[in-house]
């Protein structure tokens, strides 16, 4: 047993800490107030190395495990939630596929941009008719010479109309359900595709999401993810450690939350009722923290670790829109007055128990894991 | 023991929710998109005779029962609840009048207020005294046969559009509570100054403003009440509102189950309306359960205003806290029902769970409601 990080996790903490709270953390409010993309904050983080976390150093990236990207996230989060997914979406499911099922050329070709920041990735696999039942998505990839067309229509998209590579899930067979989606690597600048309706949101405003729409999208057989019909793996795959990121959103969110209700507390006096909530708040929050990162242990030792993802990604989003809430109701109107941290933080929390799996799917998954034969 | 509205209650009611199905629902994105205060909504209440509930019929309006404000407040909120402030701050603004008026005051100061023509609102809070009320700095001095107030005033509901104010200010110069009086302000005879509006997570067509007083004359013969009784008549005003708050946010709540319940039934994955999966199923149980507990609780609260009861402080809290606690749950969950579509403005629950939050804080913040309900049950 050791719970603690080990030097180099700490180190790295601490150098992304600076940059979360140096760079990033200034603009959140105006990037929320704005609605606008948290430019410097994404050029900062990527000359910190941090757009390529997960990405080997022969491809560029920093090498690192998945508890340094769960410290990388969490870190960002406690700064702007915004900036958070953003890398998160890029890092995780916009990037993870190709490290786990990419051919040598495609690693080659598309991990060292990735990871330098050059370049920002996006998943699409939701549609409108097609969410939590993924496996029923509609989207087609006809095969045509030596390529693929697409046509669909995909909704949710996080990084839409800033990524300039998209991991699209399509359907190549007639095959039912999963067995017959393929993963494709499609640039943003590819005839046909387009940025449809971009959603006003609850919160994340730094954070484009919308539709991102197909018409006859051309795209060469290289730039298939795996075999035709592996796609729904692919994604599945990848929404296991992209929860780790979640968790650690969720966690980065709950303690800016609780690290500003504490403030406000020690400021101007506080009685047993707050006392109490604060308590629940801190209790809260550890016992998330240490299940995200057994998680992202697990995940770093090559050990199964999907439920352990699913059960982290859920017990982190519910603590982080208990403990947004919680710190809204100690800070009282004030809290509640556009801009003031306490109101982003809840509307932000929000999202995280809906986005990569509601938590209603993770319940789904976990109970399937716990009653596997 | 009664659970059902009057045949008058329910006409009132009927008549209430086609206009806000017809009028004020098509309209509730807008007014929290863009923020501004809906006065069409204003003059459609005043037209059909809503704002004349909080008062009895020798003053002007049509009831005068907290039960049937309630009602009103619930079933405007269902759909806005910027809108159903309205009429809870109309309800807000006169009970001082109401309760600590005298004949000559309420025939004088009511019947605008009952048709509609002026806009009342509640002024206690400061910027250092919110939950601490006894701690206002507001000063009002006494020349002949009129008082002048100085001060500001914070977070008051429609402050900025509002004929009529009502004022809470210390005669004494101690900061005793003992020397709060309370004074009607009319906009032309007492004018204030409106210094900013606040921009809001909820309710955000609902102007909310900070309120400069500046040297502001207040004939003596609008003063409520005696000098030093001001605190005890904020208090007693409270206890009468909580349970519209309670009201305001069982609307919020119903409002967003309404919506939610009819999606999940039309929601398809997995090849079946979601609603057919027990765990959406339990979610929708647990739901309507606790609405179902907090408007027994809301009209048990409106009941005893109405009645006067003895315990009505106890039970206005308790409806007020147990009310929004419920609503600020049920509309997470609300979103939740609905998924992605949830968190994004073209759905309405996003905004309901925005509104949700305020009713846990103003009126008396839930944490306050709880140390008023331990003093009742510990006296």
């Amino acid at each position: 047993m050791d719970l603690e990080l080990t030097p180099e996790h700490a180190s790295f903490r601490a150098t992304v800490r600076e940059l979360a709270q140096g760079v990033v953390q200034p603009m959140a409010a105006e990037v929320d107030r704005d609605h606008r993309f948290p430019d410097e904050a994404i050029n900062a983080a990527a000359e910190a190395g941090l757009m390529g976390v997960l990405i080997p150093r022969e491809y560029g990236g920093a090498g690192l495990d998945a508890l340094a990207f769960e410290i990388c996230i969490e870190e960002l989060a406690q700064a702007c939630a915004s900036t958070a997914v953003i890398v998160d979406v890029h890092t995780s499911v916009g990037t993870e596929p190709i490290l786990l099922f990419g051919s040598e050329e495609q690693k080659k070709h598309w991990l060292p941009r990735l990871a330098s920041g050059e370049m920002l990735g996006a998943f699409a696999l939701t549609e409108p008719a097609s969410g939590s039942d993924a496996a029923s998505l509609k989207t087609t990839a006809r095969r045509n010479g030596n390529g693929y067309v697409l046509n669909g229509a995909k909704v949710f998209i996080t990084n839409i109309g800033r990524a300039a590579m998209y991991v699209v899930f399509a359907r190549t067979g007639p095959e039912e359900k999963a067995a017959g989606v393929s993963a494709f690597l499609v640039p943003a600048d590819a005839a046909g595709l387009r940025v449809g309706q971009i959603f006003q949101k609850m919160g994340l405003h730094g954070s484009p999401t919308g539709e991102l729409v197909l018409e006859d999208v051309s795209v060469p057989v290289a730039n298939r993810l795996g075999a035709e019909g592996q796609g729904f793996t692919v994604a599945m795959r990848a929404l296991d450690s992209g929860r780790i990121g979640i968790s650690g959103q969720a966690l980065g969110i709950a303690q800016a939350a609780f690290d500003e209700a504490r403030d406000l507390m020690r400021e101007r006096g506080h009685e047993q009722g707050d006392d109490f909530a604060l308590a629940d708040m801190a209790t809260r929050v550890a016992s998330a923290r240490l299940l995200a990162y057994q998680a992202a242990w697990l995940c770093s030792h090559g050990q199964p670790f999907t439920r352990q993802a699913s059960m982290a990604k859920l017990h982190c989003t519910d603590t982080a829109m208990q403990v947004t809430l919680d710190a809204l109701q100690i800070a009282g109107d004030e809290g509640a007055r556009a801009g003031s941290p306490f109101e982003r933080h809840m509307r932000d929390a929000k999202a995280l128990q809906i986005y990569e799996g509601s938590n209603q799917v993770q319940r789904i998954v976990i109970a399937r894991e716990l009653l596997r034969g | 023991m009664d659970f059902e509205f009057n045949a008058e209650q329910v006409a009132i009611r009927d008549t209430i929710r086609e206009l806000v199905q017809d009028r004020v629902a098509p309209r509730a994105a807008e007014i929290d998109q863009t923020a501004e205060y809906p006065k069409d909504i204003e003059k459609l209440f005043a037209e059909n005779g809503i704002l004349g509930i909080p008062f009895p019929e020798e003053y002007g309006g049509i009831s005068g029962s907290s039960v049937t404000i309630c009602m009103g407040i619930e079933e405007i909120a269902k759909a806005c609840a910027s809108s159903s402030l309205i009429l809870a701050v109309q309800a807000l603004g006169s009970y001082p009048i109401l309760v600590a008026g005298t004949e000559e005051q309420k025939k004088r100061l009511c019947p605008p207020l009952a048709a509609g023509e002026k806009v009342a609102a509640y002024a206690l809070s400061e910027p250092g005294s919110g939950s601490d009320a006894g701690a206002m700095a507001t000063r009002a001095k006494k020349y002949g046969d009129e008082y002048v107030l100085n001060g500001t005033k914070q977070f008051i509901t429609h402050g900025s559009i509002a004929g009529t104010l009502v004022v809470f200010a210390q005669t004494n110069a101690s900061d005793d509570h003992r020397g709060i009086a309370a004074f009607v302000l009319e906009r032309e005879t007492s004018p204030w100054k409106v210094e900013k509006l606040e921009h809001k997570l909820g309710i955000r067509g609902s102007p909310t403003a900070q309120i400069v007083l500046e040297d502001v004359k207040v004939p003596a013969a609008n003063r409520l009440g005696d000098e030093g009784a001001g605190f005890k008549l904020a208090l007693a005003v409270l206890d009468r509102s909580r349970p519209g708050i309670g009201a305001q946010a069982l609307g919020i709540a119903e409002g967003a189950f309404a919506y939610a319940l009819n999606y999940v039934k039309e929601r398809q994955q997995f090849g079946q309306a979601i609603a057919s999966f027990q765990g959406i199923q339990f979610m929708l149980a647990d739901i309507a359960t606790q609405i179902e507990a907090a408007r027994h609780l809301v009209f048990q609260a409106a009941t005893k205003v109405d009645n006067k009861a003895p315990d009505l402080t106890k039970i206005a809290a308790m409806a007020k806290l147990f009310a929004s606690d419920m609503a600020m749950r049920v509309t997470t969950d609300c979103v939740q029902l609905l998924g992605g579509y949830g968190y994004i403005s073209d759905y309405p629950v996003e905004r309901m769970m925005r509104d949700a939050k305020i009713t846990q804080i103003y009126e008396g913040t839930n944490q306050i409601q709880r140390v008023v309900i331990a003093r009742a049950l510990l006296r």
